[in-house]
């Protein structure tokens, strides 16, 4: 007995020991990111763009990223829903035979694995064969492709875990498959949907390598889709491989930004998820 | 008769709703073929000038002189992933497990935010964060066993793909224990076995394939991050002969380089190929995830 | 009112065959109880009636079910019609994710009753859409439960105790307006007190409605049951109306398991 219990008791310190190393991990990069980060964070950072210099050290700000940033992904937000939930419920059993289904599946793992670059070089591609320069507009739709399996497939699992007795008490009252997949399967699962869109959400702000090529990089706010457009992990990546100590330190205040906004729009999906849910868990 | 115009109204509906169902499932499908096709064609060139071996064994890579061989960027990916699960898992593991089934629900409801705010955070910021402190941490560790690194090495890399994978296993990992019926520890403990014995032998067990999953999922990421572990790994074409040597991987090829492409000739064929490689590694992996699924899963699938 | 007719029913899961050769009229405007020990094909027999039974993998069914004389496994038979036809009360009661006043207006909504619906019980005509509060009083009314839940018509279902939302589910069946009523266990997940309150509602809808239950409370049976459908091991063994099936059973196993030697 004595050694069931010595044994219970080791697995025991090791797990918080691991517990502890994963909350360190956290704590660790919001205290050095904050740390870092605050001391360069000022107004200006905020509002102005670049002014001739800045990456030596001079004024501005990093307005033009965070814009940027911003447009980039409410584009392909919106984009990557627009495709993301129509797959994913057409992925569902009541739709579809299980092999192209799984098939389906298949694909988007493999799609969700590829690494960004990947994706940056197939865009960059598509773009010099369209005669396409870096802009928005390329990075957008880069930033699309590489969210739609993530959404997707999260999308997917979410409506899976809807309980297929309440799907039968749908039916049963006389449903077309349609209707019970609107008025009740998406009601079911739309905390999970939410959350769905952050994991992508996040997986798109802060991807660098898709759009090294593609989005091309401005010291200006682009005023058109055709435009280059800077942005926030693009920021931090060249300011962070300069060797300017203060051009360096303003790479964390742009990380603190981008860690800012995820954090954001976290907890309002969050809430808007938590708000629209009448629903039943079980 | 109303009530039959609206009857076909709904059939149309569901019609239209069938049809648009496989119609987008085609398009995705499409698109993944396409991506794929285009970056074999852009890669095609390389094929021709050099043979699949050469390519994939050759260690030599020298593009001015026309000399592609990707093994050393093959292996540095495979080793730095390789090197994040191995550190991963373990940690992922215990915590999921202690946050199962040893924490009560507040102290869970804790872990679970703090764990999504890990998964949140964007890959650069763990670049940043990896230079800064754990590329020092590893020369650290280096000086300390009297081995010379400049921390920029495989083992940076694996470190911050590792931080950055918990996340994901960690919570995918507490859902799948949690969904293990009560009923069955409380057999299990009514026969007299200890909490511990109950998890190892019974919790475990049933929680296999979802726990698999998990660690599938964490692969997936590991494998499809680029800028993080490019930041920390040292960007050194050779082949690392401990953690403690700077590697190369294939993303990190693709992204430094892709700037200087259009001087040299096949360059640029090259670094499609490697791409290319990149996605076939993610296939087999996917698929032979997705098999062992099935195998393992007694599916109630509904 | 739909007529429902079976003639020789098999249904297999796979290669587990769940029951066979089943032939039964159902005898209309009465509580028909389909009793027997767990296990035995009941509520695969309930649910093959509204085809609900489609919507499990694996499942094939030779034999036929006729409706009103026509078999409900034709081409051109409309499932969603079928399914407003012939309601369905599950053992579980799974409210929608909705309000208690959605979960009730759903059905009508879908089916655009309360544009066209038929006269009530009382031969009042449903006016317009704007009247569906009135029928969706009206439907919960029925099903017993309208007093309990008038102030929290906007509240999720969800919150409602299990008592409630199993009758929330019966007014939600009624307001299809089906001719038939299916019942899973209607009550077997209940306290004796909503329980009770279930089956007053169901003697006082057979005037109306055929209703068949599915239940493995004898007891039950003899309540409610006008007529007594017995089936063991996936073979109907006798049925016929209530009274000559409790006073003069025929069977072996229906006299066993009338005096509860097997359950």
């Amino acid at each position: 007995m004595k050694s069931r219990k010595l044994e219970e008791n080791i697995f025991k310190f090791l797990m918080a020991v691991s517990l502890f190393l994963v909350f360190l991990a956290l704590a660790g990069i919001v205290l050095v990111v904050a740390m870092k980060g605050l001391s360069s964070l000022n107004l200006s950072m905020i509002t102005q763009t670049p002014k001739g210099g800045y990456y030596l050290g001079k004024e501005g700000g990093i307005a033009n990223a965070i814009i940027g940033s911003l447009y980039l992904i409410a584009g392909a937000t919106i984009l990557s829903l627009i495709v993301s939930l129509p797959v994913a419920l057409a992925l569902q059993k009541d739709y579809l035979s299980r092999r192209f289904a799984d098939f389906t599946r298949l694909v988007l793992d493999i799609l969700w694995g590829t690494p960004s670059i990947v994706y940056g070089a197939f865009g960059f591609v598509i773009m010099v064969y369209f005669g396409l320069r870096a802009s928005l507009l390329g990075g957008i739709i880069v930033l699309t492709l590489l969210m739609i399996p993530i959404m997707s497939r999260a999308m997917d699992e979410a409506i899976r875990l809807v309980p297929f007795e309440l799907k039968e008490m749908s039916y049963a009252l006389g449903t077309t498959k349609i209707e019970t997949t609107l008025a009740v399967v998406l009601r079911q699962a739309f905390p999970g949907l939410c959350t769905a869109v952050i994991l992508a959400f996040g997986r798109g702000i802060g991807d660098a390598a898709s759009i090294l090529f593609t989005a091309g990089y401005t010291d200006e706010i682009p005023r058109s889709l055709l435009d280059p457009v800077a942005s926030l992990p693009l920021a931090v990546f060249f300011q962070a491989g300069t060797p300017v100590p203060e051009v360096q330190a303003r790479a964390f205040a742009a990380a603190l930004i981008l860690l800012f906004i995820v954090m954001i729009i976290n907890i309002i999906a969050r809430i808007l998820g938590w708000r629209f849910s009448k629903n039943i868990v079980r | 008769m109303f009530k039959g115009d609206l009857l076909k109204k709904r059939q149309i509906k569901e019609f239209l709703a069938l049809f648009s169902g496989r119609f987008v499932l085609i398009f995705i499908n499409t698109l993944a073929f396409l991506i794929f096709c285009g970056l074999l064609l852009k890669a095609k060139p390389i094929l021709h000038a050099i043979s699949i071996s050469d390519l994939l064994f050759s260690s030599s890579w020298h593009p001015m002189k026309s000399e592609f061989g990707l093994f050393v960027f093959i292996i540095s990916t495979l080793e730095v992933t390789m090197l994040a699960m191995v550190i991963a898992i373990p940690v992922c593991l215990l915590a999921a497990i202690y946050l199962s089934e040893y924490a009560g629900r507040c102290f869970r409801e804790f872990a679970r935010l703090i764990i999504d705010i890990l998964a949140g955070i964007p890959s650069v910021v763990y670049g940043l964060c990896g230079v800064l402190v754990i590329v020092p941490f590893v020369r650290a560790i280096g000086d300390f066993a009297g081995i010379s690194t400049t921390g920029y090495s495989l083992l940076s890399g694996g470190l911050v793909l590792a931080v950055m994978v918990i996340p994901f296993i960690i919570s995918i990992s507490v859902e799948v224990l949690r969904m293990v019926p009560q009923p069955i520890r409380e057999c299990a403990l009514a026969l007299g076995a200890t909490k511990w014995e109950t998890i190892k032998y019974v919790v475990l067990k049933k929680a296999r394939r979802g726990l698999l999953a998990a660690v599938v999922l964490g692969v997936a990421r590991a494998f499809g991050e680029t800028m993080a572990v490019l930041m920390v790994v040292g960007n050194v074409a050779q082949l690392p002969s401990s953690i403690f040597d700077p590697a190369y991987p294939l993303p990190a090829l693709i992204a430094n380089n892709y700037g200087e492409v259009m001087s040299i000739p096949l360059y640029d064929a090259a670094l499609m190929s490697a791409a290319l490689i990149l996605m076939f590694i993610v296939a087999i992996f996917s698929l032979t995830a997705h098999y062992t699924l099935s195998r393992i899963g007694e599916t109630i699938e509904r | 009112m739909s007529h429902i007719k079976i003639e020789r029913l098999n249904v297999s899961y796979g290669n587990h065959q769940v029951f066979k050769n089943i032939n039964l009229d159902i005898p209309d405007r009465q509580i028909v109880a389909i009793i027997g020990p767990s296990g035995c094909g009941k509520t695969t027999l309930l649910k093959s009636m509204n085809r609900l039974l489609d919507l499990n993998e694996d499942v094939s069914t030779t034999g036929d079910i006729l409706v009103d004389g026509v078999s409900i496994y034709n081409a051109g038979m409309d499932v969603t019609q079928l399914r407003k036809k012939i309601g369905f009360l599950p053992q579980h009661p799974y409210p929608l994710p909705m309000s208690v006043f959605d979960n009730v207006a759903f059905g009508p909504r879908i089916h655009g009753l309360t544009d066209f619906s038929p006269a009530d019980r009382d031969g009042h005509h449903l006016a317009s859409k704007t009247d569906r509060s009135a029928s969706v009083e009206h439907y919960l009314r029925l099903a017993g439960l309208w007093e309990e839940v008038k102030d929290r018509l906007h509240e999720p279902a969800a919150k409602l105790s299990i008592g409630q939302q199993q009758r929330l589910a019966l007014a939600r069946v009624l307001s299809i307006e089906p001719e038939v009523i299916l019942a899973d266990e209607p009550t077997s997940a209940l306290d004796p007190v909503s329980a009770k309150l279930v089956e007053e509602q169901f003697k006082l809808l057979k005037k109306n409605y055929t209703i068949i239950i599915v239940t493995h409370i004898l007891r039950q049976a003899r309540r409610l049951a006008d007529y007594i459908v017995f089936m063991y091991m996936g073979d109907l063994i006798e049925h016929k109306p209530a009274a000559e099936f409790f006073g003069n059973p025929q069977d072996e196993k229906t006299k066993a398991y009338i005096s509860g030697e097997i359950s």
